[in-house]
């Protein structure tokens, strides 16, 4: 990285770092002692159990209820289904179905080789993703590079067959990113549903079936791209952990991964989310992920300007979290976005100063940058005219990942060439003004270097706030995005089980004790 | 007397429109006359094809520009104008103090599979939008905004529970129409549970005006860059009425 163009103080940087670690070990210190329901079923789903049983219920959370009912879940499911293979269940799936009745989990004894029986199941999880992982990796050594920022295009038709169809249009167009956005109330789900899906409500719902089918039609026009079209999906929610998994088997590159989101704006409980976050991560670091944090959304319901520095606080806590569970800073796609509105004098030079300020306070993250959403007013021309100053600040402060602006945000899911226009703009910006962070510098005392110190300080001083109480007390407090939320309230909480002295998740450990070798960055 | 309007490009009834779509064809000669025929189809005169882009191997997106030849007659319709506030926000809460002696209660919520609280945050959040405090700012006002999603049987229970006099409803539009099935979800519940005459019933969205919304079963609609005092005002007024109050 070159040197600082905004002065930013690096003992105070360093500061907030050490200020995360402290928030962050006081995460680990409560949740260590929890698992969840949703952390257990992908433990079998890495294990290879998958399919619903006759009522649609997916065999993951039919196995998990039955242990939760005979009192055993505190030991980890993978005990469970061990033992079950240690005495008798031939296959995965019969170990499956032993546990997934009431009475056979209630009968079911822990036996003594449970993990001598488990090992060649968890081997062969480790291995596929693994295998994923080096695929990815030899894909993309065998392109150029690619031209950065990544433009990443979202597509959320409901029906994965018509996705496939304006993913792959999307891509020709020059997206290198592909979204699928879920079904609106997916995140609530407490199970993933099944099977190629093709009626959800703005969007598409996450299922393995739709990330095997989406991954091929992209993978089959690699060759005529001469490029790699990353695929990316949402690992947030009741089912997080679950969703790594299933992204981590069919090849995702980026998911969408933070707790902070569903508990301020989907009301999921805190301590849940933050345990299943943490399985999600390891998973996703093993899976050579690069993950997206939702700091972004703070900006889209309270005032972007007086949101800034709990953004930027949110991003220290964020990747002190993600680097404890193993992500390194390539898979680190922390958010940030250009929501301050356009009405406001000087309101671009805010935007650039905290866009400076993210690159320059985290030099080798993935930034994920998103579009202006808030003050999108249906005035296409108007919202056209703000998208070009967001490409231009995305490269003029060179961000990772752009998402592209919608002309059209806010009145209906895009239209084709609604996508085409925004790919075009964001291309064009991105060659037109190729060079243009190298040659920009600022007045050393101007708006943009006092705007981005007045941030750091700010994040501080918000740092400081939460290591003293904790992230918990923050979250109880509204902290961030000026929504309270209680430890033991919102959904999912009694989906949080205490685990017992001997609790076992093999994959857990496979994941902590042998970090995935460093690899190509994705 | 007739008052007949067409759009004005640059002079008085030359009915100059813009118009821009994707046409499911290659690009192409065919593609282009395709999309003139379109045009001319609509009532469009002398369409004029200025942009006919290959976007997809089967997909071509058309800006086509022409003169409309019909006409409106602006004495033969009729549109209801938005409820428009002229008051503050202190003169609101001192209206509230004076006509009523209490806090009025106020719900706000999506329903249903609408995750989207954009709309309804910039009314009732304290920062608001625009320079303008959402509800939870005001002292006349106990906001209490339910979030997204709320399903409609549970909007009702809410309502019976707090004694609302006021139900705010976001709607997002996402695919197929639904918001305006969830929107009428809750009418028809309302109705059934005997609250409808209870509440006053507003809706809110980026696609919402107050024709729909009224067409819908609601009091009022308000569509977007539409600021809390706007709806503050109109509160006051409903309510008061409803109430009997003045």
């Amino acid at each position: 990285m070159t040197a600082s163009k905004l002065g930013l103080s690096s003992e105070r940087i360093a500061r907030c770092r050490s200020l995360a670690s402290e928030v962050a070990a006081g995460v680990r210190r409560e949740t260590e002692k929890y698992t969840t329901v949703a952390t257990e079923r992908t433990v079998l789903r890495l294990l290879g159990v998958d399919g619903v049983d006759a009522d649609e219920v997916p065999l993951p959370n039919r196995a998990v209820e039955s242990l939760a009912a005979a009192g055993k879940l505190p030991r980890g499911a993978a005990v469970w289904m061990g033992s079950a293979l240690a005495q008798g269940s031939g296959t995965v799936a019969d170990a499956a179905a032993r546990l997934s009745d009431r009475a056979g989990a209630a009968a079911l004894a822990e036996h003594p080789r449970w993990r001598d029986a488990l090992l060649p199941h968890v081997e062969r999880g480790l291995e596929r993703i693994r295998g994923n992982r080096s695929d990815r990796e030899r894909r993309m050594a065998s392109h150029p590079p690619d031209a950065l920022p990544l433009l990443y295009a979202i597509v959320a038709t409901g029906n994965i067959h018509e996705d496939l169809v304006q993913a792959q249009a999307a891509a020709r167009a020059g997206a290198q990113c592909i979204a699928v956005i879920r079904s609106t109330a997916q995140s609530l789900l407490d199970h993933v549903p099944y099977g190629a899906t093709t009626s959800g409500f703005g969007g598409t719902y996450a299922t393995q079936e739709n990330f095997r089918l989406m991954r091929a039609a992209l993978d089959s026009i690699e060759e005529e791209l001469g490029r790699y079209v990353r695929l990316v999906n949402y690992c947030s929610g009741l089912c997080m952990p679950e969703i790594a998994a299933m992204g981590a088997f069919e090849r995702l590159d980026m998911m969408l991964n933070d707790a902070l989101y569903g508990i301020i704006f989907r009301d999921i409980n805190p301590l849940r989310t933050l345990i299943d976050q943490n399985f999600s991560r390891r998973i996703n670091a093993a899976a050579g992920v690069v993950i997206n944090t939702g700091e972004d959304n703070y900006l889209t319901t309270a005032d972007a300007v007086e949101q800034a520095p709990a953004v930027l606080a949110s991003q220290f806590i964020n990747e002190r979290l993600a680097k404890d569970a193993g992500l390194e800073d390539w898979q680190i796609g922390l958010g940030h976005a250009f929501e301050i509105d356009p009405e406001l004098e000087d309101g671009l030079l805010h935007e650039i100063a905290q866009a400076e300020a993210a690159r320059e306070i985290f030099p080798d993250a993935p930034l994920k940058y998103m579009p202006p959403t808030k003050h999108m007013t249906g005035n296409v021309f108007r919202g056209y005219q703000q998208n070009a100053l967001f490409a231009l600040t995305s490269v003029a402060t060179g961000q990772s990942i752009h998402l592209l602006g919608m002309l059209t945000e806010a009145l209906h899911t895009p239209f084709l060439h609604d996508r085409w226009l925004a790919i075009t703009q964001a291309d064009t910006i991105r060659r037109n003004a190729r060079h243009l962070a190298d040659e920009l510098r600022f007045a050393p005392d101007g708006r943009i270097v006092r705007r981005a110190r007045a941030v750091l300080a700010d994040a501080e001083a918000i740092l400081e706030r939460v290591a003293s109480g904790g992230l918990f007390a923050a979250l109880s407090q509204g902290v961030f995005a000026d929504t309270r939320r209680a430890i033991d309230g919102g959904r999912g909480y009694e989906g949080v089980v205490g685990r017992g002295a001997a609790y076992a998740n093999p994959f857990m450990e496979a994941f902590t004790h042998a970090p995935a070798s460093a690899g190509a960055r994705a | 007397m007739k008052r007949t309007v067409r759009p004005y490009g640059d002079k008085k009834n030359d009915g100059a429109v813009q118009v821009s779509f994707t046409l499911p064809v290659a690009k192409s000669a065919l593609a282009t006359e395709a999309a003139k025929r379109y045009v001319s189809q609509m009532g469009i005169r002398d369409p004029y094809v200025t942009l006919a882009e290959p976007i997809a191997p089967d997909f071509t997106f058309f800006v086509v520009y022409g003169r409309a030849t019909h006409e409106v007659d602006l004495s033969a319709i009729s549109a209801e104008e938005a409820p428009a506030g002229a008051l503050t926000r202190d003169e609101i809460d001192a209206e509230i103090a004076r006509r009523f002696g209490r806090r009025l209660i106020v719900l706000g919520c999506a329903l249903e599979s609408d995750a989207h609280t954009v709309g309804l945050d910039a009314i009732f959040n304290m920062k608001g939008f625009a320079g303008d405090y959402g509800l939870e700012r005001y002292h006349g006002f106990d906001a209490r905004n339910l979030g997204a999603q709320v399903p409609v049987a549970e909007v009702a229970r809410r309502i019976r529970e707090a004694a609302a006099d006021a139900v705010l409803v976001s709607a997002t539009v996402t695919q197929n129409e639904i918001h305006v099935r969830h929107l009428t979800d809750l009418v028809d519940m309302l109705e059934a549970e005997r609250l409808r005459d209870k509440v006053v019933l507003v809706a809110g969205g980026a696609r919402v005006d107050h024709a729909l919304a009224k067409e819908l079963g609601y009091d009022a609609g308000f569509g977007p860059g539409t600021t809390a005092s706007v709806v503050a005002a109109f509160l006051l007024e409903e309510i008061s009425r409803r109430q009997g109050v003045a």
